[in-house]
């Protein structure tokens, strides 16, 4: 097995732990940290085709994750946000109670 | 392979795990920070020193206190009566292997046209910021405008109403 394709799996099983986190549990915190787990492991998919493809002087693959940081830092402040906002109207956090957009 | 990745895979997968699994949201977000600290060292170890300590501080030093305020705020700590899963747990479970079933099949077939070992590249400080400033100035501007609209939205969207607080 080539050092990538370990890099890739890793990343593949990362993301699914990540997608079975944001599809099954209750708490929408918990959701929240799934799909960072999973922007995560993306990056990290970036970043082993950067090291291992061609031209890695360009910077190509580094640049996209680090930007995909900065996106996925601004994603987290303001879902986190209105996760407070939500708790505050209907004192859960439970997504399976959370069953209408109208406050 | 070396030893030193198949640790690092194991913390990594490890941690991940724990964060989606644990009963305490708490220790989940503990256990989510050993999985971003993992994914740093894993950046580290493929020779982007830039990204791995970008991780560093914006995942472990930022968004991990971000997580345990929102957790501490909603008092969100507390086991719900009604069961740490959702009613549709099975679906999701199943929706996950198969997904990994397909990019696992992909990974192995393809591994013969993966590229091999490959010198490290040489890259320092001075050429991230110069191709920071010519090349992807572009993508500097709006992700700075970006980060500035979500950090006024975040304010907004969290903010105390006090006409129709309860």
């Amino acid at each position: 097995m080539t050092p990538l394709a370990g890099y890739l799996l890793v990343a593949a099983l990362i993301f699914a732990i990540g997608l079975a986190g944001a599809l099954t549990r209750r708490n929408a915190i918990l959701v929240l940290i799934g799909i960072e787990l999973m922007l995560n492991s993306a990056n990290l998919n970036l970043i082993a085709f950067w090291r291992y493809g061609p031209h890695p002087e360009l910077l190509t693959g580094m640049m996209f994750a680090v930007f995909s940081i900065a996106v996925a830092a601004a994603e987290a402040a303001v879902g986190l946000g209105l996760v407070i906002s939500i708790y505050r109207h209907t004192r859960t956090t439970d997504l399976d109670e959370m069953n209408r957009m109208k406050g | 392979m070396n030893p030193v990745f198949w640790i690092l895979a194991v913390l990594t997968v490890i941690g991940a795990l724990a964060a989606v699994t644990l009963k305490n949201t708490v220790h989940c977000a503990l256990a989510v920070t050993v999985a971003f600290a993992g994914l740093a060292l894993f950046y580290l170890q493929l020779d982007a020193q830039f990204a791995g300590f970008a991780q560093i501080l914006i995942y472990i030093g930022a968004v991990a206190i971000l997580v345990v305020f929102a957790i501490l705020l909603t008092r969100g700590s507390e086991t719900p009566r009604t069961g740490l899963f959702s009613r549709s747990w099975f679906a999701g479970m199943t929706i996950a292997a198969a997904v990994f079933a397909v990019l696992g099949w992909a990974v192995i077939q393809s591994a013969h046209v993966l590229p091999h070992e490959s010198a490290a590249p040489a890259v320092d400080v001075n050429q991230i910021g110069n191709a920071l400033l010519n090349r992807y100035v572009l993508p500097l501007e709006i992700i700075a405008l970006l980060l500035t609209a979500a950090l006024i939205g975040a304010v907004i969207v969290a903010m105390h109403e006090k006409g129709e607080s309860k």
